[in-house]
């Protein structure tokens, strides 16, 4: 083992990641289980799901006022959308992650990877904020 | 000490112990070859299960069975793919999008957004006990993590732009061509660098790994670093517009272009998907084609498959495994290929 080399910023990485991971596959697997066992009413009851998962995703919103972008936080009280908190919480790991090493880069002064690591978290977060949407039908 | 701590510390030797497996799996397909006598046995059998498993939910809805039978198909199934998937040598990914998207009546466009998924979780997964072995390489990552998210965000919205045959067509004739890929590439444990490129030097790409093969600390640097990004934008695109993990292609720039070792780059590639597919996630998240009766089972069931194919691994080395994905695979991209062609509805 070579932990002893490692890079400040890559433990402390590593660190955010490990304990992040287990807390969204924990979250994704209890709120599943919300939503199975019927405590929480859902959006589209999962009785009715067959006559839509074959759809488009687009024709699914559309027939069902499906919330896109960031509307399902409105509706984590529906089992469904509950389950949005653990997904949400995996996909925007990784920008906690850099958000963390880049008080390290700075301090370290390490110019370049600052500049990649905000460039990152710029994408990240554009990926993550609804604004861009695929276009076309 | 505190049971805080004793939770962190178990998580924390949890993660390197997935690492050390995911790693070592990889490292230990990547080298096979052939017995195709294991592949003729084990694929229709496999073959059968799979298309067995889809029956069960298809029969559910046509007769209005419980609705439940349809997660649970998709469970049983992911689960034989969480096992192959170790045994391959392959991301979870790569085989989930063409075989559910093949065999289960979701539209495709929820299948990618379940396939980044349940690639994503995988990688995240292993990402801190490959990044704490320092086989991963943050520094290598970073740079080529960036050009890939970028073009992954840009891949999901042409995919999910796209009419569906189109998908369909270009999913089957990228499955059919990573099969080629895995057939044929050739790998290189310990890359020749005549000199690393000025790019590389000036971020700072190399590093050192401790090789227990050898007994010895290895030290690593790269080159081609700018082909290497522009390459990143093709796969980048490739991963969000199919959903697909890209290790397939991630190992092979890193490895034969780049020149990082091999334990480096299939590592470097596994905790790559972690920032790539995130981005690319967003966009299906964003855009509604997340649903989470098809994703959830699906994480959990390939996440427990991998578990014991693991286990499974440390009994015995079925190494023509890597050949019944390969045939899995070559039978997925083909069924996806006529199917956007509309031949095999």
């Amino acid at each position: 083992m070579v932990e002893g080399r490692i890079a400040e910023e890559q433990a402390a990485y590593a660190n955010i990641l490990n304990i992040g991971m287990y807390l969204g596959l924990l979250a994704l697997i209890v709120t599943f289980m919300v939503y199975v066992s019927g405590m929480l009413q859902s959006f589209v009851p999962v009785e009715e799901l067959p006559k839509y998962w074959g759809m488009k995703a687009k024709d699914y919103v559309h027939a069902l006022n499906a919330p896109t972008g960031w509307r399902w936080v409105a509706m984590i009280g529906k089992g469904d959308y509950l389950n949005f908190i653990g997904i949400a919480f995996l996909a925007g790991l990784t920008i906690l992650c850099y958000l963390a090493i880049l008080p390290i880069l700075i301090r370290k002064k390490d110019t370049s990877y600052v500049v990649i690591a905000v460039f990152e978290v710029i994408v990240l977060l554009l990926a993550a904020s609804g604004i861009l949407k695929a276009g076309g039908h | 000490m505190s049971f805080p701590r004793d939770v962190f510390e178990f998580l924390t030797a949890a993660s390197v112990a997935h690492a050390r497996w995911d790693y070592e799996v990889s490292m230990n397909i990547v080298r096979n070859r052939r017995k195709l006598l294991m592949l003729f046995i084990l694929l229709p059998i496999l073959s059968v299960m799979l298309v067995e498993a889809a029956e069960i939910g298809r029969t559910a809805s046509a007769s209005g069975k419980p609705w439940w039978l349809w997660p649970l198909a998709l469970f049983i199934v992911t689960f034989v793919l969480g096992i192959l998937a170790v045994l391959g040598g392959v991301g979870g990914g790569v085989l989930f999008v063409p075989i559910v998207g093949g065999f289960f009546p979701f539209h495709l466009d929820f299948v990618r957004g379940a396939g980044l998924l349940v690639a994503l979780s995988g990688a995240l997964a292993a990402g801190p006990g490959l990044l704490k072995r320092n086989l991963a390489s943050l520094r290598l990552a970073m740079p080529l993590a960036l050009i890939a998210s970028s073009a992954a965000i840009v891949g999901a919205m042409i995919g999910l732009a796209l009419p569906t045959n189109i998908v369909q067509i270009l999913l089957g004739a990228t499955i059919i061509f990573i099969v080629i890929v895995m057939a044929s590439a050739k790998k290189s444990d310990f890359p020749d660098i005549a000199q690393p490129d000025s790019l590389s030097q000036t971020l700072g790409i190399m590093g050192i790994y401790r090789e227990e093969s050898l007994g010895k600390d290895v030290e690593w640097s790269v080159h081609r670093t700018p082909q290497a990004l522009v390459l990143f934008i093709f796969i980048g695109i490739m991963a969000g517009m199919f959903g697909l993990g890209a290790g397939w292609a991630n190992v092979p720039v890193l490895n034969l272009v780049m020149g990082a070792p091999l334990k480096i780059s299939v590592a470097t590639s596994k905790f790559l998907l972690s920032i790539t597919d995130a981005s690319a996630a967003w966009i299906y998240l964003n855009e509604g084609a997340v649903l989470p009766i098809i994703a959830v089972p699906s994480i959990v069931g390939i996440m427990l498959g991998s578990i014991v194919g693991v286990k499974i691994l440390a009994k015995a080395r079925p190494r023509a495994i890597k050949w019944v994905v390969i045939g899995l695979l070559l039978f997925a991209g083909s069924r996806a290929l006529l199917k956007g062609l509309g031949i095999w509805e």
